[in-house]
Parts: C-alpha cells; structure tokens; sequence
C-alpha cells in the first residue's frame, strides 16, 4: 500500500486487505485504489472516503457523518448503526447492509445502492433512508430475505414494482407518487448519480416502492407490567 | 388486579399527607383532607414508610392468601390471570430472586490464619487493594541498553476491587450517573455508561469513566469513546441473556434523547445480537477497529452473561484482543428485562468465574485478560470470595442503588421509581442530590474496602493479587461433589 498526498487529499494505493482504513476520520479526503479490507470508515466522522473498487465487510460501521462513495461493492454488515452522512456503493452489497442505521435531529444517516442487496436490508431500522437501485436488475429481485424485519422508523426505498420477498406483515408497503419522488428522491438520487457520473434520469426512472413500520404495531404492546 | 400489599396507618398519623405526597405509583391519595390507599396500585417501595415522620405507616402483604398449592404458587396463578387478560410478555425488572437457584456465595466460607501462620492487622500494617486491570506483558524486554522497555499495553487502575456496573442514562436519571461520576472520582475506580450515552456535562469525569458500546449503538461516536478511560462492548447482560433491550419511547425525553442521539418519544431498541458480529474474528475485528478509534490508548472489555458455555466463550474472547472480560451472572439486575427470561436463562455468577479462571489457567491466557464478575455482589464477603474463585473485580449494580435508596421493589420497569433513580420525571429525579448520593457511595465502597482489608488479613494475605484465584481460601458447606468441583474447592473440614 503506497500512501502519497495530492492537492491536501490523501491517496492510498495498491490496497490489499488493510483493515480499518479512515476509522474515526473527521476531516479531508481519502481516495482509497485496489482494495481494502474490513471496517473501512468506521466510526466515520466527517470528510469524505472514495473507494476505487470494492471493499469488504463491516464498513462504515457506527459511521456518524462525511461520505463514502464505493465505485464497487461492498461486503456484508455494511452501514451497521449508521447514525447520520451518506453511503453510496455503485454496485452491490451483501447481507445484513444498513441494519439499525439511525436519524437524530438534522443527522440523517443516508444509504443508497447502485445494484442489488443481499438478505436482511435494514433490520431493525431505526431512521434514515435506505435507497436501492438495481441499476441493470431491472424485473428482478433486487433485495434479499427478511428485508426490513424488526424496523420501527425510517424508510426503505426500492426501484421497483416487485414486493421483496417474504416481506413481514409488521411493516407496510406503499408505491411512492411522483410528488414524493421529486421531494424524498431527486435530490438524494441526484447526488448519488453526479458522485458517480451517471445519468440521474435513467436513475430515477420507473416505478418505486417504499417500505416502512406498521407504527400501529410497535414493541411496547408486546408487554404486560408484573 | 387483586391488591398485593397493604397500606395501613397507625394512631401515630398527624395528617401530614407526606406519604401521599411521595408515593408515585397513586397508591395513597388524599381525599377530603383524608388519607385514602388503593392498595392494588402498592409495590412495597418503602418511600411512605421511610419519609412518615411519625412512623405510622405500615406495608405489608395482603393477608389473602392464595390456596396454598406446591405446584402452582401465588405469583403463577396471578401471572397466568394477568397473561390471559393481556397477552403480554411479563416485564419486569432487577434481578432474579424466586429462590429456586442457590445463592452460592452464602454456601462459601472464608480461612482464616491460627497458630501456624500469623495474621495481618489492617491497622497496622500496609494492605494493598489496588487492582490493575488489563492485559499484561508475556515476557520483560530489554533494549539494546538493557534498560527494560515499557511493554505494558493501557491498563485501568483500581484503588479497590470494586467498581460500578454498567446503568444507562434513560433507564437510570442524570442525577444518579452524576453521584456515580463523582463517587468513582473520589474513590479512584470507575463507573459505566451503561449503552444510552454519555451526558455532556458527565465528559470531565473521563478518568473514571467506562463507556459502553451496544448493538444498539446509541449515543456512540468518536468523542463518546475518547471521553473514557476504557471502552466496553456489551454482548450480553446476566439479566436477560440472549436478548436485546428496548428503552420505551415514554423515557426518551429531553436530555436522554439527546445523549442517546434518538428522537424523543421513539422506542430505543437495542438488537438482541450484534448484527455484525457472528463470530470471535468478528469481535476481534470490533475490539480492533475501537482501539484503531482511540489510538491504542484504551483498554477494551467484552461484556458477557455468564451462559452454559461461558469457559470457551471467555477463552475465545480472551484471544480476540479484548483486556478483559465482564461477567454478569444469573441474579444480575436490569432496568427492564422479560420475567421468564430473567428468571430462566444463564447461570450463577460464582460458578462461571470459577470456570473462567480454571479454563484460561489450562490454557496459559489468564494473563492475557482482566475478569470482572458482577450479578448480585452484595457485601464485601461477595467481594472477597468473588476474587478467591477467580476474579480480579467486581462491579455492583443493585448494590450501588441500594446506597442511593432503592429498596429493589422490582418496578424499574414503570418509570415511577418513588426514590428517584429509575425514572426520568423531574419530580422525581429531583429526590436524589447527586453529590449526597456520592457521599453514600464512598462511604459504602470506603466500609467495604475496610472490611475487605480484615477478611484479606485475617487469612495472612496482603494483597489482592494474592487472594486472586486463591481457592485454598475457600470452603464450601451445603454442596455435593459436583459442585465442589466446578467451584474447585474443598468441603468445609477437608
């Protein structure tokens, strides 16, 4: 791995499975070429991580701000307890990807997808956004199982018409209007699409679904007080 | 539902209301400048007895029994009445206490020195109590010099084995983790966040601080975890083992919601497992990237109940990179925890550190990890057979609160807590001085370190790391043989 600083940004090169690269980073930029390993940006709190490749599991673990834009896919448990700032992987992630990620006050943790997801997408989702595109899936599945199992706030969004499988019957799911689309979407997707040159339109186009808590059904009726 | 407990009042009673004033759970009111009590709404907190300034109130159990019955007993036939007309899963809290599982501290005594080897006076001669916890050196290096080369990776320091256990901010009030800031302080120990954040005005007390990191992940960020001295990942708790815990929208209120970094009035769930952590290399990974965050410069504890298989689990974690190793046994306590989880799941705390010590002993790592054990420590003995068995600490809890007034009335879980410490009702709250609070801490931990000193005395010990897995201290009485070996002690008179 060669380490060089370029006009004030960092660049790491030849990256081979280094672990925990940008943990607890504030400020700046880091450009990441080949690949790095676990725990890339955990605990990420601020500047911005870009990932010239594809990247391994836990990554951006507890992150609290800043961005990580991936031109690749990410492993698994990506995004875990995410609390606010942005990740954008252009291709695809694996399970267990935004599981618990959070909102509080103006943070608003923000994942978007280029490809497809695998099993348990956003369990336990407790705030923020998680946007998955399927760019090139298009008429497939483009998550997992048990996707949103346990999630009490926030919204999953999905381009598509297709309900994920076996979805549970403690969340609802509701096809999003054009209204919402401009308002939640657009900019969000924008974004994503500028960080890695594509065509914003073609990523908004067609139909897509949003996924949320059935807030009638929450934890505390579980109970009874001895 | 039928009453448990009733209230009375004697000829003693001057009409001071005061009792109504301080009971939260509406069970005595005051109706046309009269006292009324609805007994139903009882749970034997004490506060009305213990404020009364004429001591004429009385709590006692109802004197209706239910037909005595050896299979189904009283709080089975409520507990079905109450399941039936809810569907709820029983909540309770504080520790298990139904009695059923041996409390095997009570079973242990202690040796003591006669004729042949002199005891030690406390008063007279040095004791040494401080405990260093963390991993420590394998081999002494020397540099090219021959100078020795400061090998020792971050350690905690104890002035007494005995710190506080981890309560978080939204379960307990500011007030209390403020009495325990300063009380840890005073004292040179450490008390715990617990996993609902730190409060900001809590950060000067960095030196004293654990922080702990949940898979709830709340209230965790770069700051929370350089604002310690040492950072705890909490697996599992001896309370409710194997589930996850979930704050109730009514207690994210004001500060608590902004320590936690939750919305107000939303549900906290903290996930039962870690969802990125399935595996020891995944702990490994979690231990790692937390001391990547803090520049190797604190030490890291796993934080687990004590379970069937806790011997593997502490070696696995042991090799996992972690300093040490918190063990919370069966009777520990909780804010909120389901009754049949806390009542049914994991095992004493006295035999998982015996198992702990031995299995890390067999296997040359013992050094490699701090244990701390926890889960109904009540006195200093608890203290003093804990770390014969095998433990270098303890931390208490219950034990903690009971110094700040709480009478362990079991209902943490209503948010009314009448002392003011399980609540988050500025009434309430307002019941506990944080610094008189940490006056009584000292004074309880001061007492017991004393105590500690005699018993360590009394056998011809003179330091805690002598004491450390010292079983030869230890007797059991009232144990079969299988028991005796897993604790790994003799019979009293052998």
């Amino acid at each position: 791995m060669r380490k060089e600083i370029v006009d004030g940004e960092v660049r790491l090169s030849g990256c081979l499975g280094e672990r925990y690269i940008g943990c607890g980073m504030k400020k700046g930029v880091l450009h990441v070429e080949g690949t790095p390993g676990n725990a890339l940006a955990c605990y990420l709190d601020g500047g911005e991580v870009f990932v010239d490749g594809n990247t391994q599991d836990a990554v951006a673990d507890t992150m609290n701000a800043g961005l990580l834009a991936v031109r690749g896919s990410a492993g698994d448990a990506l995004a875990y307890g995410m609390r606010g700032g942005r990740v954008y992987i252009l291709g695809d992630v694996g399970y267990r990807a935004g599981v618990h990620m959070k909102a509080y006050e103006d943070e608003r943790s923000v994942l978007v997808v280029g490809g497809r997801t695998g099993s348990f997408l956003g369990e336990y989702l407790a705030g923020g956004l998680i946007i998955v595109l399927g760019l090139g899936c298009e008429g497939g599945d483009i998550t997992g199982y048990f996707c949103g199992n346990g999630m009490y706030a926030g919204t999953i969004y999905l381009r598509t018409g297709k309900a994920p499988v076996n979805l549970s019957d403690k969340l609802i799911l509701r096809h999003v209007d054009e209204a919402e689309k401009a308002a939640v979407l657009r900019p969000v997707v924008e974004d994503f699409a500028s960080t890695f040159s594509l065509d914003a339109k073609l990523c908004l186009s067609g139909d897509f679904i949003a996924i949320e808590a059935d807030k009638s059904k929450t934890y505390s009726q579980l109970y009874a007080a001895v | 539902m039928r009453a448990r407990y009733r209230i009375r009042k004697d000829e003693e009673c001057i009409s001071c209301f005061k009792c109504a004033k301080e009971c939260s759970f509406g069970a005595i009111g005051v109706v046309d400048g009269r006292l009324v009590f609805h007994h139903d709404k009882c749970v034997d907190c004490q506060r009305c007895v213990s404020s009364c300034p004429t001591g004429a109130v009385f709590i006692s159990e109802d004197m209706n029994r239910f037909r005595a019955n050896s299979v189904f007993k009283e709080d089975d036939i409520r507990e079905i009445g109450l399941q039936a007309s809810t569907g709820g899963v029983l909540l309770s809290s504080m520790g298990a206490r139904d009695g059923q599982v041996p409390v095997y501290f009570d079973k242990l005594l202690l040796n003591a020195s006669q004729v042949t080897n002199p005891s030690i006076d406390p008063l007279r001669e040095p004791m040494e109590t401080a405990v260093f916890l963390g991993q420590r050196p394998e081999r002494v290096e020397r540099g090219v010099d021959g100078r020795l080369v400061d090998n020792l990776p971050p350690h905690l320091e104890l002035s007494t084995p005995v710190m506080f256990s981890a309560m978080s901010y939204g379960a307990i009030s500011l007030n209390v983790h403020k009495a325990l800031a300063l009380a840890a302080q005073e004292l040179g120990t450490y008390w715990n966040t617990g996993e609902g954040g730190l409060h900001e005005s809590l950060y000067p007390y960095v030196r004293n601080t654990i922080v702990q990191v949940a898979s709830g992940r709340f209230g965790v960020h770069e700051t929370y975890l350089n604002s310690a001295a040492a950072i705890e990942i909490k697996i599992g708790q001896g309370a409710k083992p194997g589930i996850g815990g979930h704050l109730t929208g009514k207690k994210i209120v004001g500060d608590v919601s902004r320590t936690r970094m939750v919305p107000e009035g939303m549900d906290a769930i903290s996930p039962a497992p870690h969802h990125d952590i399935y595996s020891i290399e995944d702990l490994a990974q979690l231990v790692m990237s937390l001391k990547e965050v803090t520049g190797y410069r604190k030490p890291v504890i796993v934080k687990v109940a004590a379970v069937h298989n806790i011997a593997p689990i502490a070696s696995g974690i042991a090799r996992s990179g972690a300093d040490m190793i918190s063990i919370d046994g069966y009777r520990g306590g909780t804010g909120a925890a389901p009754k049949r989880i806390r009542d049914n799941v994991g095992i004493p705390i006295e035999l998982a550190i015996a198992v702990v010590d031995q299995r890390l002993r067999e296997e040359r790592i013992r050094d490699r990890v701090g244990i701390i054990a926890s889960g109904s420590i009540r006195s200093s003995a608890d203290v003093v057979k804990a770390i014969a068995l095998g433990a270098d600490a303890v931390s208490i809890g219950t034990a903690a609160l009971c110094a700040l007034g709480c009478h362990i009335c079991a209902s943490c879980h209503t948010g009314r807590c009448a002392w003011g410490l399980a609540t988050q009702d500025p009434e309430l709250t307002k019941r506990l001085d944080p610094d008189e609070g940490a006056r009584r801490l000292v004074n309880l931990v001061n007492a017991w370190t004393k105590e500690i000193k005699e018993m360590m005395g009394g056998m011809g010990i003179n330091s805690i790391e002598a004491l450390r897995g010292n079983r030869r201290a230890l007797r059991g009485v009232d144990l079969n043989v299988k028991e005796l070996e897993i604790l790994g002690i003799g019979y009293a008179g052998e």
